[in-house]
């Protein structure tokens, strides 16, 4: 079975490969616009005066954050099984990543010095204004390396949705590996394109953070 | 949903040995990537170029590939190349351990470096060897920040295993995933599984805040018996181990 090397299947899978690094940056972009903005809410909610708000949310929170994420596609895409897999895929990661990133936005939020709290409150703002105009600037620009962080996260967990028939770069690597036996080809080149495009965001995320001051 | 249950006691024994392969693979995973961890962390504080060089490229590059990619890699691509075939558990075992491994490596070295300059400084004056050093001063307080970003580690690479089913090793979700085509009750069986991932997720955790209070004890740290029972803080897994 020793074979060596194929280059031949290597130039032949990287088109493929890369029609469908089109869809793992596709998912990896809506993921990231879910997770960013529902974790958002969640921060928010998760300050709300009442407990009975705060609790739940905490607990499903918890919940989703401690489970896996390949069992919630794989039960996602079986439970509705006639919405289209792109759609549950995003929805999925990003509902999953947003518990992560509510933190985030929760510490960015703590990081407000309280003396903006009782200004807003003294010129009797509502929370409403509180918030939008005092408030989420201040916190935002603070957590946009940490979101950054996560979306290079989500982009290495885009595999994931192969198995919910996503057809991403490792959807096509294993079709092509099956289809040609040439297995080892073709996940290293996933690899490879994986270290090329994760590398660069990464030090350009650390760049952003130091210039941040974090 | 009583079929289900029902069917849930008929197969208990293939649970509990698709329970077990999980937790092997969570426990070995984990203690490869705690070794690991260390190894590439000192590797990457070291004097010498060439070491901080090699951890350097060594935490990148598994950080870099994904998770999924590296454990297909071991069990399709590998034994073409190399004539080695793998088992799917060790397969799982070595992708894990060396991806969690290399964040752990970033936690070792964060962790260590934030020993006040002090300390170093303060055993040198003692006439401490560099091993001394390392066992009696600086690991014992490093240890502590480690624990908490050691714990998400921990719980990240427990809610990766279920990628095992995918490479047919006989884990907690093929498990179920049988018993689900068997009897149909796809939510059901889907929430099961969630929850004993939950279950196992807050089991660890408090197993970890355990060993964080007796590390925090050998440096005279009291802790409340309340801080045994929290979760985990989801910005420490960014800020540590998570990506960058």
């Amino acid at each position: 079975m020793n074979e060596g090397f194929d280059w031949n299947a290597v130039g032949e899978a990287l088109p493929l490969l890369l029609q469908g690094f089109k869809v793992t940056l596709l998912a990896t972009l809506l993921g990231t616009v879910v997770a960013a903005v529902l974790g958002l809410a969640i921060a928010v909610a998760g300050r709300a005066p009442s407990r009975f708000v705060t609790v739940p949310v905490r607990v499903v929170m918890e919940f989703i954050r401690s489970t896996p994420l390949l069992i919630q596609l794989v039960g996602a895409a079986a439970v509705f099984s006639s919405v289209e897999p792109l759609t549950i895929g995003v929805v999925v990661l990003g509902i999953h990543y947003a518990t992560y990133t509510s933190e985030v936005y929760r510490a960015g939020i703590d990081g407000v010095p309280k003396g903006q709290w009782e200004a807003c409150r003294a010129l009797s703002m509502s929370p409403r204004r509180t918030w939008q105009a005092v408030i989420l600037p201040q916190a935002v620009r603070n957590v946009l390396p940490a979101l950054g962080n996560y979306a290079i996260l989500m982009f290495k967990e885009t595999p994931f949705l192969a198995v919910i028939t996503v057809q991403e770069m490792v959807f096509e690597a294993r079709a092509y590996g099956a289809d040609h036996f040439v297995y080892t080809e073709v996940f290293t080149l996933a690899g490879v394109l994986f270290l090329v495009a994760s590398y660069p965001t990464s030090l350009l995320m650390r760049k952003l953070e130091k210039r941040l001051g974090h | 949903m009583s079929d289900f249950f029902s069917a849930f006691m008929d197969d208990l024994p293939q649970l509990r040995s698709g329970l077990w392969v999980t937790l092997e693979a969570t426990v070995l995973g984990a203690l490869l990537a705690l070794a690991l961890s260390f190894v590439l962390g000192l590797m990457s504080i070291s004097r010498l170029l060439l070491s901080r060089g090699v951890s350097r490229v060594v935490v990148e590059f598994f950080r870099g590939t994904s998770l999924y990619v590296q454990l297909f890699w071991f069990y399709y691509a590998m034994p073409p190349l190399t004539g080695y075939e793998l088992s799917p558990l060790l397969c799982g075992v070595l992708a894990f351990g060396l991806n969690y491994g290399a964040y752990g490596a970033e936690v070792v070295r964060g962790a260590i470096n934030s020993v006040p300059r002090a300390q170093y400084e303060a055993a040198v004056a003692l006439n401490m060897t560099p091993l001394h050093r390392m066992r009696r001063v600086i690991l014992p307080q490093a240890w502590v920040q480690m624990l908490p970003s050691l714990t998400n580690l921990l719980i990240q690479l427990l809610k990766c295993t279920p990628l095992l089913w995918l490479i047919s090793a006989a884990d907690l979700m093929t498990a179920v995933e049988k018993l689900r085509s068997r009897t149909g009750e796809t939510l059901t069986a889907y929430v099961t599984l969630l929850v004993c991932y939950f279950v196992l997720a807050y089991a660890l955790t408090l197993l970890m805040n355990l060993l964080e209070r007796s590390a925090k004890r050998r440096l005279g740290l009291e802790t409340g018996g309340r801080s045994l029972l929290r979760s985990r803080s989801g910005v420490t897994a960014a800020a540590a181990g998570g990506a960058r």
